[in-house]
């Protein structure tokens, strides 16, 4: 189906949810309310002109330091969905505060949101509410910080941990 | 009271306390564990009831230090990303900033990148077969693997200058051209190549041991392998022939034909026989690609001799400037591939982004002022406001790049999408309910790459 | 007395001759570096022609240490633990410029150079060192190794 046209469903079903969309470079976005993102990815994984069976990525980006964005969220947090039957890809984005960073799991729709809901709470430090098991995925458990958010200094040393038990 | 089996004696257990699972720690540090990985596992007796995988011990900061420098800085971090197939993780890279830039590359480019993709991918393939037969027992393999490797490292080594960080995409094209005979080469190493994919498969494909501890081992249905987003070699061995070159082609890819293996089995005899299946389609694909590719060999026709690049470069100086950008100079052999005619074969034809070739640099002040601005701090390759998402057939499945930038000329966020996370996330399910000799070849065949992994 | 010291010498550089020509190495194997270490092992670029063929994948049972590849903050305690069950004499070699410095990658994650957690002997610099330079480096160790010289 057309990238646009995946962006008309989803603007039929949730109309004032959908804060706005776009279209660059062939790829298709549209970015959600957080309220009603639980709600739309389950449309987009069920509906059958959709069917978005994969979530082949979740992350999240920092725009504490973009120009022109200091009157939007500081977070957004990005799926990139793909259908496997009908072959078409969208870009769902949910805009999180800096000071309310939480998101709802996607773990009941895509078992892979495990992992990487976990990673975006290790680099970015944002919540997801109704997830099993939230600790770090890639640092240490004792680390301090949320490495990839653009306040963290890349060469910032924490001490040494020593051997465990 | 109740007659005390074996069992409850040597294990210390009174009739009443159950008994207790034990806890083996498989890693972080271990022989099986390609990379670092730590797999926790809850033993009852033999059978694994509860497997616990814990990544993270190869963390690099990719992600932050692509933030860091210039869009050209991130092409050696993505070198490091799937360490056996880098020529997969630059190319995806920079056709990811190429999307953002709105850049077409020229057709050889687009040929060269198939075939330095397809080899590199043959590699890494190899690597993978070659390490889990090895934990199987199976060294002899290994040792052949290797050996077939490094035919084929002889081949990147001759393009690229490199044999393992090769950092030879760039964004735009490439960083040369094609060496003279390399198709030749290419030819002599493909027939090695076949020889030991024939001697590993008379080894292992009917070897009765393989099959009875790879067939039915580590299964994953079709549908948990779509639902945990798994890609690559393990979902076209559950049935699902899902292969971004064939679903968005990129690239020569739409122009090259090959087929794209699948298996039944979704186990780990099955995604060794993909993987066997996909190294004979990329040499098929590369031999196809040097039929279509064009250009030809690079022969500079020029009439007149060439210069010594001093020579060259003091005339420009004197300002003795007339159709000096027509006179072919001796490069240095370093330089081989890079001299102007092939540069401009392989490289996109916008100035904003490619370096010039080292002639124009030093025979004409606009070429200087193009690389200036190009490699000065603030300058540089700036594409414009936006993000852009650019998936490619990684060797492990879809190897995605999201890069969003703001504008300037550093990227404001770069995200690789690691095709072997799905699969670690979903290990777990592969495991449980196997026996503790099941880990290991499991957990080979899945191939999991630490650098990609981890980032 | 001059010729106990002389079988005590000769006795020194027979041990040495024969440590050095069978060094059973654990490699402890991370990152992209790996796969240098294993085309040095194999047939093309053979190590085994140096005794140093068979790995012994438990550090009680070897004397050499190739750390291989970038150690990050997560698993220098591992490193240091799998040191520290090695029995004397041990050796460590830092393969790799991410062992020997940080390599490239300063930053949070790295720690920037094993020397900073455990003593190193030899270092093969690198990103990743060709085979030639890690024999190279083994040589250098096999000297070290006849000479009888520890680090820690």
């Amino acid at each position: 189906m057309d990238g646009s046209r995946i962006i008309e469903r989803l603007r039929e079903r949730f109309a004032t949810a959908i804060v706005e969309t776009g279209s660059q470079w062939r790829d298709h976005t549209a970015v959600v309310d957080r309220a009603a993102v639980r709600e739309a990815l389950e449309f987009c994984k069920t509906n059958p002109e959709l069917s978005f069976d994969m979530l082949t990525d979740l992350t999240a980006v920092d725009y504490l330091k973009f120009p022109g964005r200091e009157d939007r969220p500081r977070f957004e947090v990005v799926y990139h969905l793909y259908s496997l039957p009908h072959n078409h890809r969208v870009r769902l984005k949910v805009g999180v505060e800096e000071d309310d960073a939480v998101v709802p799991t996607a773990v009941g729709l895509w078992p892979i949101a495990n992992w990487f809901e976990r990673e975006v709470w290790d680099m970015f430090g944002i919540r997801f509410d109704g997830h099993p098991n939230l600790r770090r995925l890639l640092m240490y458990e004792e680390f301090e910080g949320h490495p990839l958010r653009k306040d963290y200094p890349i060469n910032r040393r924490q001490p040494l941990i020593g051997p465990r038990n | 009271m109740a007659q005390r089996t074996t069992r409850e004696m040597y294990l210390g257990e009174g009739s009443g306390t159950g008994s207790r699972h034990l806890q083996v720690n498989f890693g972080p540090q271990h022989p099986a564990m390609h990379g670092i990985i730590r797999i926790l596992a809850e033993l009852d007796g033999e059978t694994v009831v509860r497997g616990d995988v814990e990544i993270g011990y190869l963390h690099r900061a990719f992600e932050k230090e692509c933030e860091v420098g210039p869009y050209a800085t991130a092409i050696p971090f993505t070198d490091r990303l799937n360490y056996v197939s880098p020529l997969i993780n630059n190319f995806g890279y920079a056709s990811a900033v190429e999307k953002l830039l709105g850049i077409d590359l020229t057709e050889r480019c687009e040929y060269i990148r198939v075939i330095m993709s397809e080899i590199s991918r043959i590699c890494d393939h190899l690597t993978c077969i070659g390490a889990s037969a090895m934990e199987l027992g199976a060294v002899t393999v290994f040792l052949y693997m290797i050996k077939a490797r490094e035919f084929l490292w002889e081949l990147v080594e001759d393009v690229t200058g490199a044999r393992l960080t090769i950092s030879y995409g760039r964004v735009g094209g490439v960083k040369a051209d094609l060496p003279e005979g390399f198709a030749a080469k290419v030819q002599k190493a493909f027939k090695e190549t076949r020889e030991v994919l024939d001697e590993v498969h008379r080894l292992l494909t009917g070897n009765r041991i393989f099959i009875d501890r790879m067939v039915g081992v580590g299964v994953l249905s079709a549908e948990e392998t779509v639902a945990y987003s798994i890609t690559g070699p393990l979902l076209r061995a559950a049935g699902v022939g899902y292969d971004v070159r064939r679903a968005q082609p990129y690239w020569a890819y739409d122009r090259v034909e090959f087929e794209v293996p699948t298996q039944k089995g979704a186990d780990n005899y099955a995604r060794y026989l993909v993987r066997m299946a996909e190294m004979e389609q990329s040499m098929r694909i590369v031999e196809r690609a040097f039929a279509d590719i064009p250009g030809g060999p690079i022969n500079v026709d020029f009439e007149g001799r060439p210069i010594d690049p001093g020579a060259y470069v003091d005339r420009g100086k004197q300002g003795k400037t007339d159709g000096l950008l027509l006179i072919p100079i001796t490069l240095s052999p370093n330089l081989q591939g890079q001299n102007r005619a092939a540069l401009e074969r392989v490289n996109a034809a916008d100035k904003r982004v490619v370096l010039p070739p080292k002639e124009t640099t030093y025979g004409s002040i606009e070429g200087l002022m193009n690389h200036f601005m190009l490699l000065m701090d603030g300058y540089g390759i700036r594409p414009p406001v936006g993000e852009a998402y650019f998936p490619v057939e990684g060797a492990n499945g879809e190897l995605g790049f999201y890069v969003v930038s703001d504008g300037s000329d550093r990227p404001y966020r770069v995200r690789c999408r690691p095709p072997c996370l799905p699969p670690l996330a979903a290990l777990h399910r592969m495991l449980e309910g196997g026996m503790v000799a099941d880990v290991v070849p499991t957990f080979g065949s899945v191939n999991m790459i630490g650098g990609e992994l981890d980032r | 007395m001059g010729l106990g010291a002389f079988f005590a010498t000769k006795l020194d550089e027979a041990i040495g001759w024969a440590r050095k020509y069978s060094i059973f190495q654990y490699p402890f194997v991370t990152a992209c570096c790996g796969m240098e270490y294993m085309a040095t092992a194999c047939s093309h670029y053979d190590i085994d022609r140096f005794g140093a063929g068979l790995t012994r994948f438990s550090p009680r049972q070897a004397d050499v240490l190739f750390v291989v590849g970038t150690i990050s903050h997560k698993m220098a305690p591992v490193l240091k633990r799998v040191y520290d069950q090695m029995c004397e004499p041990k050796w460590v070699v830092a393969f790799g410029v991410c062992t020997c410095t940080g390599g490239f990658y300063d930053n949070y994650a790295t720690v920037m150079g094993i020397d900073t957690i455990i003593p190193v002997d030899v270092y093969i610099p690198g990103c990743p060192p060709r085979p030639e330079s890690v024999i190279d480096g083994l040589m250098k160790l096999q000297d070290r190794i006849a000479a009888g010289a520890q680090r820690y």
